[in-house]
């Protein structure tokens, strides 16, 4: 019980040290009211210290706020941005529908805004300066290419593929992007595609039942996130096999774990899903502020990192 | 007048000795069982094989035992609980918040050492093992205490855990997938003893156990009569109070166990997403198993056999290759079709809808 306790102090203190930080130095600089979504995951923590890092080494003055994934808790600080006349507003929006109201007090009050990581659907899209985010369909054609570019054997290659959450937008567009690519090379199949919900327990189950299907006809694995590549790395030891040589694996987001497997060997490449969205924030609002214009959607910078670089990059991972 | 035609077309279908074997309880979930292997096999023809791999039993029918632990586990401690005529929808949650603690407490922090990683415990496990099963205990005796004490209904009662009990277990885990790195953890849900997986152990332990406490004592008696009717139980001398908080209790108990299970074999810790549905799943197994809802006469076997049912029916899934958009679909026509065979007088109707036809 003890822990939790204590968990519940380090969450309070999270929140203090997050209200006060708002509140320092006020000197004529750009001020950006941020409204994060909350604290759901640990890339979600880590988009948090990349955004207040990044301002306060671009000089900006960070106002930020934490909605605890509450849409009314986000449209709440957004109004209280608003009233305080920061220069910028920027923020992750919990859910797509219903800002069409306090965007357009923002248009009013002549304030721009701008959304990261997700987007949001409104008629009119001038109620936003621009979208700076992950492109889940070119996530998904990395890996391919990668897997075109990297793959040694001859003959046929069968893929099995460890599909997101159904319905949600990275694993459409990451299962899209990759077929795509590899569609170029007709030897290259997927023959079996499934789903494991993103997460490590579900991952492992799917891959124990493609592995006792398909056997050793399996050349390639590709996960949609890192945590189900994990789990399938489990699976695949458990079956007698080496994940990563007698199957090369490929996953995206590049989370500290999959770091963890590629320096033990066990995961081949991770293309990165990259929360650092921080420093490309900063700019967009300089950029804003000194009237330029910029474009509707700016994509995140993202890396490939493969297994030979992965010990390397290790100590440079914030998440 | 319906129910004198109702037992003649089941004479014109089946031979003589077959009739009475259908007749018993037990019969249903087996035979749902059989099929669904059978159909398992058909479609991969590896199904059925089984290997020795690094000195253990490795193939289909062991993942399928394997994987269904956690829910035989959790099926086996709600039996007792609906036949008592209530439910325990915080299973799920209890399976988080007890991975959560284990993982935590454990946790193991990654040192590299001269190149070489090397990975600590942080509280010895047993006692942090012994804690995560405390606090599935204690899950389950709030939850009693609502039901028994309070007078909750006991849906109501165990949905506030259900809901809470998430919320927990994303703080001890702060929003985080916990990774744990400490290897003799890793026993519990992917370690061999003799060939077998360890889990399926532990659920043989606590099945036998509490087969002894109800077909040995008058425990399984006691527990009938409260679902039966709880006011003629009192009467006669129950302290249906007590015995509602035990069930409860030991509910809660086993859904710890599983917990460690799940955490243990995936070696990590997600709030988010440990045990999710499984009350569900728990539920169906309970009644696939041949348990009434309704409280009163209940079999654990039944339940263990319900439990390895949606397992080999998930696995089915995996290895059909159905489309995930599907699954669910797939799924449930499935639990449909079984639910309707185990129905009387489904069945009933269905044979002398049959037996008319050629004529």
């Amino acid at each position: 019980m003890s822990i939790s306790r204590r968990c519940v102090l380090t969450l309070a203190g999270g929140l203090l040290l997050a209200a006060t930080a708002g509140v320092q130095a006020a000197d004529k600089k750009i001020t950006l009211g941020f409204a994060q979504v909350g604290a759901e995951s640990e890339w979600r923590t880590a988009n948090t210290q990349s955004i207040k890092q990044s301002a306060k080494e671009a000089g900006i003055t960070l106002k930020f706020s934490d909605a605890q994934q509450k849409q009314e808790n986000q449209i709440k600080a957004i109004r209280s941005y608003i009233a305080q006349k920061v220069d910028v507003i920027a923020f992750s929006p919990v859910v797509e529908s219903g800002w069409e109201t306090v965007l357009q007090e923002a248009k009013a009050a002549k304030i721009p805004v701008i959304l990261t990581d997700r987007a949001v659907s409104v008629k009119d899209d001038s109620l936003y300066v621009t979208f700076i985010g992950s492109d889940f369909v070119e996530e998904g054609r990395r890996a391919g290419k990668w897997l075109l570019d990297n793959y040694k054997g001859q003959g046929d290659v069968n893929i099995v593929e460890l599909q997101g959450t159904v319905g949600s937008a990275p694993a459409i567009d990451r299962k899209n992007g990759f077929e795509e690519v590899i569609k170029a090379q007709p030897r290259f199949k997927i023959i079996r595609s499934q789903t494991g919900d993103f997460t490590r327990a579900k991952g492992k189950e799917v891959m124990e039942a493609f592995l006792k299907a398909e056997g050793k006809k399996i050349n390639v694995l590709y996960a949609h996130n890192d945590d189900m590549a994990i789990g399938a790395i489990q699976a695949i030891e458990e079956a007698g096999l080496k994940p990563g040589k007698d199957i090369i694996i490929i996953s995206i987001d590049a989370v500290k774990g999959a770091f963890e497997a590629m320096i033990a060997g066990k995961l081949n490449v991770t293309v990165e899903c990259n929360p650092q969205l921080g420093p490309q924030l900063m700019e967009a609002a300089k950029a804003v502020v000194a009237g330029k214009q910029l474009p509707k959607r700016i994509v995140t910078k993202e890396g490939v990192f493969p297994m030979e670089v992965a010990a390397k990059e290790f100590p440079n991972r914030k998440y | 007048m319906k129910a004198e035609t109702m037992p003649q077309p089941a004479r014109f279908a089946l031979p003589a000795p077959l009739q009475g074997l259908t007749r018993r309880r037990l019969f249903w979930p087996c035979a749902t069982l059989a099929l669904l292997l059978i159909i398992n096999g058909a479609f991969n023809p590896n199904f059925f094989s089984i290997t020795v791999k690094n000195g253990h039993l490795y193939g289909a029918l062991i993942d399928i035992l394997n994987r269904a632990a956690p829910l035989m586990l959790v099926a086996v401690g709600m039996t007792p609980v609906i036949a008592t005529r209530g439910i325990d929808i915080s299973v799920g949650a209890v399976v988080a918040i007890c991975g959560a603690v284990a993982a935590s407490l454990i946790g193991g922090t990654l040192i590299i050492q001269n190149g070489t990683p090397v990975y600590v415990s942080q509280t010895p496990m047993v006692l942090a093992l012994l804690i995560a099963l405390g606090a599935g205990l204690l899950c389950g005796l709030w939850n009693g205490a609502l039901v028994a004490g309070a007078g909750m209904q006991p849906i109501v009662a165990t949905l506030i855990l259900m809901v809470a009990g998430r919320g927990v277990a994303q703080l001890i885990t702060e929003g985080q997938i916990i990774t744990v790195y400490y290897e003799p953890f890793f026993i519990i849900g992917n370690g061999f003893l003799f060939g077998l997986p360890v889990s399926l152990y532990i659920v043989a332990a606590v099945a036998l156990l509490m087969l002894l406490l109800v077909h040995r004592t008058a425990l399984g008696l006691f527990i009938e009569a409260v679902g039966i009717n709880p006011v003629a139980a009192r009467f006669a001398g129950l302290n249906a109070r007590r015995i509602l908080i035990m069930v409860y209790a030991f509910c809660g108990l086993c859904a710890a166990i599983a917990g460690l299970i799940v955490a243990s074999n995936v070696k990590s810790a997600d709030g988010n997403n440990a045990g999710l549905l499984m009350e569900l799943d728990a539920i169906l197994a309970v009644t696939l198993g041949g348990t009434s809802l309704a409280g009163g006469r209940f079999s654990l076997a039944g339940s263990l056999i319900g439990a390895l049912i949606i397992q080999s029916l998930t696995y089915a899934i995996y290895s059909l290759g159905v489309p995930p958009e599907i699954n669910m679909v797939v799924k449930s026509v499935v639990v449909l079709t079984v639910c309707l065979m185990q129905s009387d007088s489904f069945r009933a109707t269905l044979l002398q809808h049959l037996r008319r036809e050629p004529r």
